[in-house]
């Protein structure tokens, strides 16, 4: 470099000490220690009915996770309304403290933490990706937090976390993809070339699908992993064998609709079978240009975006509470199309949070009061299809903190998803793994 | 599929990315190489120009009109807001190369939040404003793709000719030779500086615009550009024009090579070894000369 000068140093004039600083902060930190122990400011230790029940919501507000974020916010905001016009978790009100982890694993545990210490709720809940699962769960087991994630990963019942962690609102992949592999196999095809994100959500899918078509005779003839950071795809579709009859899908991000679209740019209307996971099209409108070539390709939904023939009561219910029209969109903007197949989950986690609380007497942030907690959602056994459970009916093990639930193959005709298939719960429950209610409170 | 197409898919890939990268590139280049300045938000302006395109696209309706309006527009509202920094901040740093870094630093942090506050968090799409697909025996392929490497080169040739062959340029080359003495012969430095770096944005807008009907508008979108144009510019030669086009294009078409038959993360790999090697064995870049005086 050569424009070098010397730096001049520092005049300091008008700026604050370090010291200074430090004294601002000192008085800052006293006089709240003070009003704290001041008369009047005398902390209830007995809880009075009214007081509300302070639930912190992980939302993915900004980051990879933002659509995602941005509909699991909707709908935990109309679950929290009807639960508080209904009069609230055992006669108390929802207090619902949202902060965003921005999809980020390192803040999603901070988030945790900031849950604990500052706001002090009484459990967690609502996170999506599994990375952030992953990086929060240690410190809420370490913390004795109530935490209950909708993410959809097998993590949860893969034994890797803890006693404080649940899955009860969402099936997990391992049990969702076992149990689409004998449709796939018996109507699509038995090789299969599977692309997925190269990481834990997508290793889910490559270990539990493989595993699932080759007990139904198929195989898996090329696995292609998709780094995350990925923004162009078109290079990976040369990989494909030409004798691939099944094209498996699954991506999350930013890149979905670049992804889908170069696949389609790639193969035109001469393609194998498709078969891929709405998670590839969550919160993309179906209609986008460039998508046509989905046409007659199949998803796997966990909840049929778009409303069906035989739409049930509860289903028009929580459409309408979440403001949703029957294309899966926001009944303010058509384009902006829900992550249908995903968010419900929050809703139903809420009234388990509900009926968990109810059942076990919980009263307050004790050690007790949590205990009870976790060995009352142990306790349940499922929930019955209805409006606090819209998907339909699911049960719960409270050895694998895991529910399971009916899966849908949708297939897409006229720019739109209809349900082909409804799957029974049964084809999805594997041998279980692990036992958390072996663990240590 | 076989070698040949399998070949010609990853070559035109490679050429279609070396391209927009060639274009971000030079921004980057052209801007340490007259103001002596490494300007770490150019990805930044990357992203604003995708996110302008956006917005013009949404405004206007018709995707090909939307276009139009959206690759004019963007690079001049990206251009005026470099303006606004190299008067509000560069200048009062007198282009010092640490104080700038960091403040450079400090705007990549201020606009990406400020994108995320105003035009939000969520990847949008632009409708390409033509749509046909070029179908070969073996695969199709994006027709606008190659619409993006046309415009890219003519506007590559077009910075050639302005630089090599027009009075601006000429000032510009002065300046980089030697700033001083291009003051003492009353070239107005200050605003010659002023222009490259409204230069070097506008440059990195257009490859936002562009590239958008490809990929999405998308607030942390402007990482990755950086990240090449760095790796590139270093490769060819900090402030080496040439060089900067030279490495895109060997970067650009290796990365579409290496990532169709073997990995993406290898090509990533290889380019991030390519820099350190030369870095090691030829600290001035494989075109960069040794800077006057």
């Amino acid at each position: 470099m050569t424009r070098s000068k010397t730096p001049k140093p520092d005049k300091r004039n008008g700026s604050i000490s370090r010291r200074a600083a430090l004294k601002g902060l000192g008085a800052v930190a006293g006089g709240t220690a003070a009003l704290g122990l001041a008369p009047g400011f005398v902390r209830y230790i007995q809880v009075s009915a009214a007081e509300p029940i302070k639930i912190g919501f992980q939302a993915h507000r900004t980051g990879i996770g933002a659509a995602y974020g941005r509909w699991y916010e909707r709908t935990t905001n109309a679950a929290v309304k009807l639960i508080n016009e209904a009069g609230g978790i055992a006669g108390r009100p929802i207090e619902l403290i949202t902060e965003d982890d921005g999809t980020d694993p390192k803040r999603g545990a901070e988030v945790v933490e900031k849950f604990a210490s500052q706001h002090q709720v009484d459990i967690t809940f609502g996170t999506l990706f599994s990375h952030v699962v992953m990086g929060s769960a240690p410190r809420a087991g370490e913390l004795k937090m109530p935490y209950y994630v909708v993410s959809e990963g097998h993590h949860v019942a893969s034994g890797a976390l803890n006693r404080y962690t649940f899955q009860p609102g969402i099936t997990d992949v391992k049990a969702q993809v076992s149990s689409m592999a004998p449709w796939v196999a018996k109507n699509l095809g038995k090789k299969v070339t599977m692309i997925f994100p190269d990481y834990a959500f997508g290793y889910d899918h490559r270990d539990y699908f493989s595993a699932a078509i080759e007990k139904q005779g198929g195989e898996v003839v090329k696995l292609l992993p998709i780094p995350a950071t990925e923004t162009s795809y078109t290079k990976y579709f040369p990989q494909i064998p030409s004798d691939t009859e099944v094209l498996y899908h699954v991506m999350v991000g930013p890149g979905v609709l670049t992804f889908v679209k170069e696949m389609g740019e790639f193969y035109g209307s001469n393609r194998p079978q498709i078969f891929g996971f709405i998670d590839s099209l969550e919160a993309v409108d179906m209609a986008s240009p460039g998508l046509e070539f989905l046409d007659g390709t199949y998803f796997w939904e966990a909840y049929p975006r778009y409303a069906q023939a035989n739409q049930s009561g509860a289903d028009k219910f929580y459409r309408a509470a979440v403001g949703v029209d029957a294309n899966g969109a926001s009944l303010e903007d058509a384009k902006d199309v829900s992550t249908y197949s995903h968010m419900f989950g929050c809703w139903e986690t809420l009234y388990i949070i509900k009926e968990a609380v109810e059942a076990s007497g919980y009263q307050s942030a004790t050690d007790a009061d949590k205990k009870k907690l976790i060995e009352a959602t142990e306790a349940m056994s499922g929930w019955k299809e209805g409006n606090e459970h819209p998907q339909g009916d699911k049960t719960f093990s409270g050895q694998l903190h895991q529910c399971f639930g009916h899966q849908f193959i949708s297939k897409v005709a006229g720019g739109k998803l209809e349900v082909v298939h409804r799957t029974e719960i049964a084809d999805g429950t594997y041998e279980p793994e692990t036992d958390y209610t072996k663990m240590a409170l | 599929m076989s070698l040949g197409p399998h070949l010609l898919l990853a070559l035109m890939e490679g050429t279609v990315a070396a391209f927009v990268l060639a274009l971000t590139a030079l921004g980057l280049a052209l801007v340490f190489g007259v103001m002596r300045i490494v300007n770490v938000a150019h990805g930044e302006f990357f992203m604003l120009g995708a996110v302008f395109a956006w917005t013009f696209a949404h405004l206007v309706g018709n995707p090909a009109l939307g276009f139009l309006v959206a690759i004019v527009a963007s690079p001049i509202l990206v251009g005026g807001a470099a303006l606004v920094i190299d008067r509000a901040i560069l200048r009062r740093f007198n282009y010092q190369p640490e104080a700038t870094i960091v403040a450079t630093i400090g705007l990549l942090y201020i606009i990406q939040q400020l994108a995320l506050e105003f035009y939000g968090p969520d990847a949008r799409s632009v409708e390409a404003p033509i749509n046909f697909r070029l179908q070969l025996p073996w695969f199709g392929y994006s027709g606008y793709k190659l619409v993006v490497a046309g415009i890219s080169a003519l506007l590559l040739l077009a910075t050639w000719y302005g630089i090599t062959r027009t009075k601006l340029g000429l000032v510009m080359r002065a300046t980089q030779f030697d700033s001083e003495t291009a003051q003492a012969f009353g070239i107005p430095v200050d605003r010659v500086y002023a222009a490259v770096f409204a230069l070097g944005a506008m440059l990195a807008a257009i490859a936002g615009v562009l590239i958008v009907p490809i990929k999405q508008a998308y607030y942390m979108m402007g990482l990755e550009p950086l990240l090449l144009s760095f790796i590139v510019v270093i490769i060819g030669g900090l402030g080496s024009l040439r060089g900067a086009i030279i490495a895109a294009f060997v970067i650009g078409i290796s990365d579409g090579v290496i990532s169709v038959f073997f990995s993406p993360n290898l090509s990533k790999i290889l380019a991030t070894l390519l820099v350190a090697l030369v870095l090691v064995f030829r600290p001035e870049g494989l075109f960069g000369g040794k800077a006057a005086r």
